[in-house]
């Protein structure tokens, strides 16, 4: 009964998503502006109608019912009760309904938090995200329904994968897809502007914290995927260039240009229309990233090609919703031009060459992702494209991003004069680089050019932006309640840019100074490593609650001083009869000893993998840094919501112009 | 507006251009350099895959080949496509999912004997997930066909 009432609450869903995106339109064709009032309690409804589906999946998860298909396929009644709710989304059906929910939320939100707009341009954002939201429900009821039955209903079910049961996993697909589809709002956003015909500072202040909002959820959620790829998949490695991973990496490139072309049209009124297009372009990547995750093209071309319907739904759905923003683009762009003039040394200049190089860096990110496909469905060939094409092509895109990062925020807006600019930022240049010498001759590691190149980076990246704070304070008044009466935007965009220089140096140290063996160890035997004595004692039988596991013990001793013991596990979980590595982990804020289990040898000895992983949890923190940066510039004074209250009473000739067209 | 700034502009214009051309070509000589093909053990035994360059192979572990080296971590197994076997050596350890019967693609490169000597086995993590281009190498090979190949990758 409650699959069939949630089966029921998603086409209501789906009717209320309808009513919010064509009463507008339809109410404007029949000379009726009243019909668009529907949009705002529809949305509200269709968030109700949607969260009720959910909840009733949930239910048949956590009461295990498996009559129904989705719920036998993955769960199973060892499953822990946390696993069993996290298994709501741990596979196709129930992903897209995390994702139609995640949706909802945002246009709820946007419904609570939009009472300032003018009211036809509310219900123009409303109407498109409603619009979006059509399309993933007859996507989810035509080819992908999570509720439907198994007759007859299965005794015992399937099991999740038993990847996808680790508490890193429970989380990191909601932050992903709050940020993913958070891209809709500025999206949503971009198209009311271009169906306006305009686009003025107001809409900027409007869309600026959606969007940063979005980006802050995706960076929490790449970094929090990458830290669980880490420890979980029993590699040691933090990303791949995996297309899963890239799918979500491409939306955040193009986001994080967005942020920053946005800083420009607020503050300068330029970039307009390049505003736009990005905004069009991060939420296309988004949703070309559902599109390589959810069709089951990245399996095979022809397992694809064999079961067509969700591959080709979504991507017409691609095609529409890129497809109509680019041609509203075309046709009504050049309403948006015009701003503020720059010259050629400005804070404008260095943002556009910032937003050049995180665009073209997706770009290669797509090229990379794409070519194997389209080569494969073609019939030209089945290739590869591994790291090392990443990592040669984003690389040295990424080295100039850097080196603007550190000029930008220390250049006027409109005009600067160079010399200035070149007295400033001698000193630290100088000061980077020797440091950056200093550090690389006084670790003697391996890969002597990478870790100078990224020390000096981050270190100039770190001093430039401590000095944009010095400035920013004044004379005389550097004290730590100046720092903290800072505004929330500026203290925000500092903590970003630390942020990018702390994952600069955990990516090049890691990249560079890691030392990793497989080696074979008896009872008792012992191995170096970088300094490090590994001492493996035995593995021993222990029971889990759905799995068994065989659990080895290692003590790592520096000097004689036994640091720690670890204790990596080979888990073979009982329903699937799947085997997992879970390795065991030393961390520390400069290094991570890593320990995973390979595989009996024969004689009581096992093979076993062996990292020392300098600097490696700088990468996450420069994430968490980034985010939390993002978090604090939305709390800045004139996003606030009372403010803008106040603001919309003093600038009633816009409210008043905007009502009269609708 | 007057002129200086415009020039300016041209040339800001220009480097920009020019650069974003630059990255487009790298990008593309670095696909070029960095695609991984594809063989399956027919074609090696055909010799249609070249000697010493990295490329990628894929069939079902062969039940009963697999042998470790004592006292080491290196092993030996065979890959077939149901019609050629290719004999591969790896040091190191083995992803969770080999086992025999299974399909599998290793990466590394073939040494003058004909051996393939893998820097890394891959295995995915599903029991009844098959590689997709195992599977279609033993699609091929069962009909007698070849895999589809690009051109300029033949023997070198």
């Amino acid at each position: 009964m409650i699959p069939e009432i949630g089966h029921f609450a998603l086409i209501l869903a789906l009717v209320m998503a309808i009513a919010q995106a064509t009463f507008p339109l339809a109410g404007a064709l029949a000379r009726v502006p009243a019909w668009s009032r529907v949009v705002v309690p529809a949305a509200r409804a269709q968030f109700a109608f949607n969260l009720l589906a959910f909840g009733c999946l949930t239910w048949a998860f956590v009461a295990q019912d498996f009559s129904v298909t989705y719920v036998a396929q993955n769960s199973n009644s060892l499953l822990p009760v946390l696993y069993r709710i996290s298994a709501v989304w741990g596979a196709h059906e129930g992903s897209l309904l995390l994702w139609s929910l995640t949706l909802s939320i945002w246009t709820l939100a946007v419904s609570l938090f939009s009472g300032s707009l003018p009211e036809a341009f509310r219900v123009r954002v409303l109407a498109v995200m409603g619009a979006i939201s059509v399309g993933f429900f007859l996507f989810m009821l035509g080819t992908s329904n999570p509720f439907e039955r198994l007759i007859p209903a299965a005794i015992e079910g399937k099991d999740l994968n038993p990847l996808l049961q680790d508490p890193g996993l429970i989380l990191h697909p909601p932050m992903l897809y709050m940020g993913y589809v958070g891209l809709a709002v500025p999206f949503s956003f971009a198209i009311a502007a271009l169906i306006d015909g305009r686009l003025d500072p107001a809409w900027t202040r409007w869309t600026r914290p959606w969007t940063v909002i979005a980006w802050v959820f995706l960076t929490l959620g790449i970094t929090l995927g990458s830290w669980w790829a880490y420890y979980e998949l029993g590699w040691g490695g933090w990303w791949f260039w995996d297309p899963v991973e890239n799918a979500s990496f491409m939306p955040w490139l193009v986001a994080t240009a967005l942020i920053h072309s946005l800083a420009v049209s607020e503050q300068r009124g330029a970039f307009k229309a390049w505003t736009v297009l990005l905004a069009i372009f991060a939420f296309s990547l988004s949703l070309l990233g559902t599109f390589l995750v959810r069709s089951g093209v990245l399996v095979s071309v022809h397992a694809f090609a064999s079961d067509p319907a969700r591959g080709v739904f979504i991507l017409a759905f691609l095609a529409f919703v890129t497809g109509s923003g680019l041609a509203l683009y075309a046709w009504r762009a050049h309403a948006l031009s015009g701003g503020g003039r720059f010259e050629f040394l400005s804070r404008e200049t260095l943002l556009l060459v910032n937003n050049v190089l995180l665009v073209v860096a997706s770009a290669s990110v797509l090229l990379g992702t794409l070519y194997p496909l389209l080569l494969d469905a073609a019939g030209i060939g089945k290739i590869s494209v591994g790291p090392p094409y990443f990592n040669k092509v984003f690389v040295p895109l990424m080295l100039p991003l850097l080196a603007v990062l550190g000029i930008g925020p220390l250049t006027r807006w409109k005009q600067d004069k160079t010399r200035r600019i070149f007295v400033r930022l001698r000193a630290p240049l100088i000061a980077s680089v020797v440091i950056g010498i200093g550090f690389a001759m006084a670790t003697n590691t391996q890969g002597l050019v990478e870790v100078i190149a990224g020390v000096s980076f981050a270190l100039w990246v770190t001093i430039t932006t401590l000095l944009g704070v010095k400035d920013r304070l004044g004379r005389g008044v550097a004290s730590v309640a100046g720092l903290f009466r800072l505004p929330r935007s500026f203290a925000g965009m500092t903590i970003a840019h630390l942020g990018a220089a702390v994952a600069v140096v955990g990516v090049t140290l890691t990249s560079s100074m890691s030392t990793e063996k497989d080696l074979r160890f008896a009872p008792g035997e012992s191995h170096e490593l970088a300094g490090f004595e590994f001492r493996f004692l035995g593995v021993q039988e222990f029971p889990g609650a759905n799995y068994t596991a065989e659990r080895g013990l290692v003590e790592v001793s520096r000097n004689g001083n036994v640091i720690t013991q670890l204790f990596p596990e080979k888990r073979l979980y009982v329903n699937a009869q799947s085997p997992m590595t879970e390795a065991a982990i030393d961390p520390g804020l400069t290094r991570d000893l890593y320990v995973a289990l390979g595989e009996d040898v024969g004689d009581g000895a096992w093979a076993i993998r062996v990292y020392h992983k300098p600097f490696i949890r700088w990468i996450w923190l420069g994430g968490l840094l980034m985010g939390l940066g993002g978090l604090l510039a939305v709390t800045d004074r004139r996003y606030r919501i009372v403010v803008r209250r106040k603001q919309r009473a003093s600038l009633p000739d816009l409210d008043a112009g905007t009502l009269a067209e609708g | 507006m007057t002129p200086a700034p415009r020039k300016q502009r041209m040339i800001f214009v220009g480097v920009m251009v020019v650069g974003v051309a630059a990255a487009v070509a790298l990008a593309l000589l670095a696909i070029g350099e960095n695609m991984l093909y594809f063989f399956s053990p027919t074609q090696i035994k055909n010799g249609e895959a070249p000697q010493g360059r990295t490329l990628r192979v894929g069939g079902l572990v062969v039940p009963g080949s697999v042998a470790r080296e004592a006292g080491s971590l290196a092993v030996h197994f065979e890959l077939t496509d149901n019609r050629e076997s290719l004999p591969v050596r790896y040091s190191g350890i083995l992803p969770d999912l080999f086992r025999e019967g299974q399909g599998i693609v290793a990466s590394g490169a073939l040494d003058p004997d004909g051996l393939f000597v893998a820097a890394e086995v891959l295995a995915k993590h599903d029991e009844n997930y098959m590689p997709p281009e195992v599977a279609e190498a033993l699609e091929l090979a069962k009909e007698g066909g070849n895999m589809p190949m690009p051109h300029g990758v033949l023997k070198e």
